[in-house]
């Protein structure tokens, strides 16, 4: 997924929890079965988990793949689970490549990039969103003309604007680039103008300035806009492909996972048990990442305005 | 705090507010400007430009683009792979992910559990992804082992066979995006007014019925923003390809970015490479704009 694409689904994962409402209160699910309706809804209910099954088969078989040896890898009939349960495979792939480098990388990379989202996005929100200035809305729609512009586009001038600035091969180009898009400081200002005013009045009043209600009394309330934002940054500086294969020279100096894992396939040409369990290892921060903070990835197709209305 | 302190005239905090305004977005416009505006710039002018990577640019006007679309050899097939994998990539995404958002509805038990569980592939990295696909679509892999060994049938050598490796492109970006448009789908069917369903069901509305009179002229705002988005990221194909055929065989999976990419950064002609950005700019916004034209017909949105 690229840098470009990726904020716009924020979860609904949350509705679950949010609607007061039973399950069977909500439309589609009031009548109360009769027998033949029970009787399709367990059909449905076998359908969705044999379809949840075959979906997630990939990840699943690749999984038992990284843990068998590597001559059983296309064992025919294939089985799922090789004569041994070789979990030092995992530990192999550490000693074959730069991989620590790699994924210490993409987290220095993602985080720090979060960070800088964050900060840019978060004041410049406020200013679109809370504060009075000329020529705020002339330059807002510059902002997300902006948006409109494909990362393709981009790539080939910026990977000239970083020679000049003999950034080729550094951190910063695989930080600074992407990380003024105008999707943060977008959603920021849509969450901050959803704030009563009266609550930044008072303040103001007792003589706060912008800074202070800035960070005391916004910023704490925007706290699920900020991990909504954090969350799809992380996510796409994570996974992000493109940019990173075109600036990284030295893989083993600054490349990310992605391009680090791609690299591999070439490097360890056939020893598909150390891809796959390279692979699995990739998947784990970002899985985590969305089991973890399913319940709190709030609102952001309605926050964006997204939700088609 | 009280009001020992003397509130100002509104002019001078309007003009406080102001700065202090500018303070607050700076950061953002000089980035903006230094990372978007001038790359912009200068992608249009690079365009104009034989602009290799290193050495002497000398300005060439037109010729990046006549070269394209004369000259270059694999310019038209990657233009033609772009829109073969897109029109069959956006109806099977879109229409599947529906379907699955139908499906999850809110009588079946774990319905939450399945969404995190479809939408694991949409977060993972695309290029781990690609790399479980690549193992089992090997001929020695996981699809044709359970084809052979369960119906004794030999399965084509999917990634050597030039539509065999569209059509597994495209299986393998359906896969990896169907939850993206789910999530999307799904928000949109838990924002149904009750009224209307309740409605429709005394009216005798039912099943197919309900769900092709009611339901999704209802969500047709969210069909109609996801199939806008599903359309521009497929035109923006490139991991997938990239990683799972390399283009190939020949150049018979190799779509545009693959294309831009490969003249910018493998052949260094840095300027025909933006050229070619620009086209694939000119076709988004084209196609975007003719969905938007024709949403008018099947899009109803509230009032």
């Amino acid at each position: 997924m690229s840098i470009d694409t990726l904020p716009a689904a924020t979860a609904v994962f949350d509705a679950e929890a949010d609607a007061p409402a039973e399950p069977d209160e909500r439309a589609g699910g009031r009548e109360p079965l009769t027998k033949r309706g029970r009787v399709r809804l367990v059909f449905a209910h076998i359908a969705v988990y044999v379809a949840a099954a075959i979906f997630v088969s990939p990840i699943v078989y690749a999984f038992f793949s990284a843990l068998k040896p590597n001559s059983e890898m296309f064992s025919m009939p294939p089985t799922l689970i090789g004569s041994e349960m070789r979990w030092s495979n995992f530990a192999d792939v550490f000693a074959y490549g730069p991989f620590l480098t790699y994924i210490g990388n993409s987290f220095f990379v993602s985080i720090t990039g979060t960070l800088v989202v964050l900060a840019v996005s978060t004041t410049a929100g406020y200013a679109f969103g809370r504060l009075r200035w000329k020529g705020r809305d002339a330059v807002f729609v510059l902002f997300l003309a902006t948006l409109m512009v494909p990362q393709e586009v981009l790539v080939i001038p910026m990977f000239q604007v970083m020679q000049w600035f003999g950034w080729v091969d550094t951190y910063q180009s695989l930080i600074l680039p992407f990380a003024f898009t105008a999707f943060g400081t977008f959603l920021m200002r849509q969450f901050f103008r959803g704030i009563p005013f009266e609550l930044e009045e008072a303040a103001r009043v007792d003589g706060a300035g912008p800074i202070r209600s800035f960070l005391q009394i916004i910023l704490p309330l925007a706290k699920s806009a900020v991990a909504v934002l954090s969350v799809f940054t992380f996510l796409s500086f994570w996974n992000s492909y493109l940019w990173p294969l075109i600036v990284t020279v030295d893989y083993a100096a600054h490349g990310t996972l992605p391009v680090g894992l791609a690299s591999f396939s070439g490097l360890q040409g056939t020893r598909w048990d150390l891809q796959m369990a390279a692979a699995i290892i990739s998947m784990v921060p970002t899985t985590v990442l969305v089991i973890v903070l399913q319940k709190h990835l709030v609102k952001g197709i309605a926050m964006a305005g997204l939700g088609g209305r | 705090m009280s009001n020992t302190k003397q509130i100002p005239r509104r002019g001078t905090l309007a003009r406080a507010e102001s700065r202090q305004a500018l303070g607050f977005v700076s950061p953002a416009l000089a980035g903006l400007a230094l990372f978007t505006v001038v790359p912009v710039v200068l992608s249009i002018v690079m365009g104009f430009f034989n602009w290799p990577t290193f050495g002497e640019k000398t300005f060439v006007g037109l010729d990046n683009y006549v070269k394209l679309f004369t000259q270059s050899p694999d310019f038209w097939p990657a233009l033609r792979n772009t829109f073969v994998f897109a029109l069959l990539y956006v109806p099977i995404s879109v229409g599947l992910s529906l379907l699955l958002a139908i499906s999850l509805s809110a009588r079946i038990r774990g319905r939450g559990m399945l969404r995190v569980l479809f939408f694991i592939p949409v977060v993972t990295p695309m290029v781990a992804n690609v790399l479980v696909w690549k193992m089992m679509l090997q001929p020695q892999g996981l699809f044709n082992g359970l084809s052979q060994t369960w119906f004794g049938v030999e399965l084509p050598n999917f990634l050597a066979d030039p539509q065999w490796a569209m059509i597994m492109v495209v299986m393998m970006s359906v896969w990896q995006g169907l939850g993206y448009n789910m999530l999307i789908f799904s928000a949109a069917l838990e924002q149904l007014p009750e009224s209307v369903v309740e409605a429709a069901r005394i009216d005798g509305a039912r099943g197919f019925r309900m769900l092709w009179s009611v339901t999704l002229p209802m969500i047709s705002p969210s069909l109609f923003f996801a199939s806008i988005m599903t359309m521009i990221t497929a035109l923006q194909v490139f991991v997938q390809p990239q990683l799972l055929t390399g283009g190939g065989p020949g150049n018979a999976t190799q779509p545009l970015v693959q294309f831009i990419y490969n003249q910018g950064f493998k052949f260094q002609e840095l300027g025909l490479a933006a050229a070619a950005a620009w086209i694939l700019f000119a076709i988004i916004i084209i196609l975007t704009a003719l969905q938007f034209r024709a949403q008018k017909k099947w899009v109803h949105y509230e009032h």
